[in-house]
């Protein structure tokens, strides 16, 4: 009897390793414990400390005369957000937002539908390399690079020329809000930049949707007398929405913070990126660059909960 | 039997994809082709010339190294960082269940889900609060916060598919540990902590908005371009500048790709 145990429970291990390695064996609970405590500590103080004193300070005011922080629980800050120049830096921002998310989501559909479906061995290969290069590729390079196309002097008008169309530009630039003296300082440029480079995180999410779909659903729907397009209306489209909403996650919430887009490729107006921007450094008003930024915090806040309400996160 | 793998897609899916996958990439080309144009007050299309002489002169240019080794510098550190604390969160994540598992994931992630402009401010109001000055490593403290999660999405993905009883098995035969670790939990999720390493460098070097309000007056390379964008000294040295920073984040993207392709061959993992 004794023999059996003695082979069976090994003796202590010695040294501080051995022991170390018996404890987290017996007590996995402390070896959890040491496991957490690094990545915890770092993003419970570095970013959630910032991110909570950040949010404290909207809840401060400016004094007008000093210019120096008031530190009194007021909501005056929040209340100056509702007049009307900063209000319409809202509107404007959130406008741009949906109309980026619907535009990105309608290009990124095709490519995440093809490469889910029909995208076979090696051509599957190039459409995840050819999402994910653009996706990773430098954001300023990206910018840079729509800079020289939508210049003046630059490939695009060279291109219209040569086609004939130059009077179709300058009458889209005629128009009244989207238009501008030059595509690369109107809304138009913008929305076309923030499409570009917000663009690629839309098909991945709807592409991880549409390859859950079956085939022969689609087929079915057509066995049964539906047209293309009432296939997409009743049966792709449900099915891909989930993968839509959790794409739109990203670009709704990239286009709401960017400041850096508008700033180079724009016309003057502000968006809340850089109002935040320019209330924290130049006018050194901290108070309300704070409470600028809790806008796109609880608009996102409010998104996520719809999001996971729909299953959205299933599909990321 | 299924019917639905030999159908040949219509032609306006095709098209469609097509050029949705060409306005992805045009742009990013045409970078190249500047690259060696010799006009140099303009962006001038169809450039007037062809020459190499630009990449001389952004050779010889001390501002431009400067920027790119801080950026090396800081991306190395960052990832390092960002490396060791995304691991152990995967790991503490995906071995065990416990209370408030779901609240960290979260919290990994919401430096990245979060606006970038949200998480400047705050890093910068805190240092301010703080007296902190700004150096190199208020840069490093940044970009370690968002590089976690990438490094942590790509361990859990690999942990979920390393299987428990490879580790039990070893802590069977014998092995501590630390012994269990080194011989059989690295081997196994080595090339997902690599691929996670190189996205976090690539995100890192990348980065421009935290940087721009923890770096005081240091640029690193994408601040420099970024201030080239906003008031361009010499536009043709920012031409190859950006080619050369396409290239340079292409390789790791890249080899994350083929290194994390395989990834359902782990030991343990046809079970």
């Amino acid at each position: 009897m004794s023999t059996v145990a003695d082979t069976s429970i090994l003796a202590r291990r010695g040294g501080l390793a051995g022991r170390l390695s018996d404890l987290f064996w017996r007590k996995p609970g402390i070896l959890l414990l040491l496991m957490l405590t690094p990545p915890l500590l770092w993003l419970g103080i570095i970013y959630l400390g910032s991110l909570i004193a950040l949010l404290l300070q909207s809840f401060f005011s400016i004094d007008d005369f000093s210019g120096l922080i008031n530190y009194e629980f007021t909501l005056s800050t929040y209340r100056q957000l509702l007049i009307p120049s900063n209000f319409d830096i809202i509107l404007r921002t959130v406008v741009m937002a949906v109309m980026v998310t619907l535009a990105s989501a309608v290009i990124a559909f095709p490519i995440a539908y093809y490469a889910a479906r029909y995208a076979r061995g090696k051509w599957k290969v190039i459409f995840y390399l050819g999402v994910m290069l653009p996706l990773w590729s430098s954001y300023l390079v990206k910018i840079y690079a729509w800079k020289l196309i939508l210049a003046k002097e630059g490939i695009l008008t060279w291109f219209l020329a040569k086609l004939h169309l130059l009077w179709l530009l300058d009458a889209w630039l005629a128009l009244p809000v989207v238009g501008g003296s030059s595509l690369s300082i109107s809304y138009t440029g913008t929305f076309i930049v923030f499409i570009y480079v917000w663009m690629p995180f839309m098909i991945l999410p709807i592409q991880a949707a549409l390859e859950r779909v079956p085939g022969n659903l689609i087929e079915a729907s057509a066995d049964l007398g539906g047209n293309p397009a009432q296939t997409f209306r009743f049966v792709l489209f449900p099915l891909a929405l989930p993968g839509i909403i959790a794409g739109s996650i990203f670009t709704f919430s990239l286009t709401l913070g960017d400041y850096i887009i508008p700033q180079i490729i724009g016309s003057s107006r502000l968006f809340i990126g850089q109002a935040v921007y320019a209330q924290q450094g130049t006018a050194g008003n901290i108070p309300l660059a704070a409470a600028f930024s809790v806008v796109p915090i609880v608009i996102m806040g409010l998104y996520l909960w719809m999001a996971k309400r729909q299953g959205a996160f299933d599909a990321l | 039997m299924r019917s639905d793998r030999n159908t040949s897609a219509p032609l306006g899916l095709k098209i469609a994809a097509g050029a949705g996958l060409a306005f992805l990439h045009l742009p990013i080309l045409l970078i190249f082709l500047y690259a060696f144009t010799t006009e140099e007050k303009s962006y001038q299309f169809p450039p007037p010339g062809l020459t190499l002489k630009w990449f001389a002169v952004t050779w010889n240019r001390p501002d431009v190294w400067e920027a790119l080794g801080l950026s090396v510098r800081v991306a190395a550190i960052s990832t390092a960082i960002a490396l060791v604390l995304g691991t152990l969160c995967a790991a503490a994540v995906s071995r065990t269940k416990f209370f408030g598992r779901e609240t960290i994931s979260l919290l990994v992630i919401l430096p990245i889900a979060l606006p970038g402009i949200i998480t400047g401010i705050a890093l910068r109001s805190a240092f301010s609060f703080a007296e902190i000055p700004f150096s190199f490593w208020t840069i490093v403290l940044g970009h370690a916060t968002f590089c976690v999660v990438v490094v942590y999405n790509n361990a859990v993905a690999r942990f979920r598919r390393v299987s428990g009883s490879l580790i039990e098995a070893s802590m069977d035969l014998g092995a501590d540990s630390f012994q269990t670790f080194r011989y059989i939990i690295l081997p196994n999720i080595g090339t997902a902590l690599l691929a996670g390493g190189m996205l976090a460098f690539a995100l890192s070097f990348d980065e421009v908005i935290v940087t721009t309000f923890t770096a005081g007056q240091q640029s690193t390379l994408p601040i420099w371009m970024l201030e080239e964008l906003v008031r361009p000294r010499q536009r043709p040295v920012t031409n190859v500048v950006a080619m050369v920073v396409v290239i340079v984040t292409f390789l790791p993207i890249l080899g994350a790709y083929y290194l994390t392709r395989d990834g359902d061959q782990v030991a343990g993992g046809g079970k």
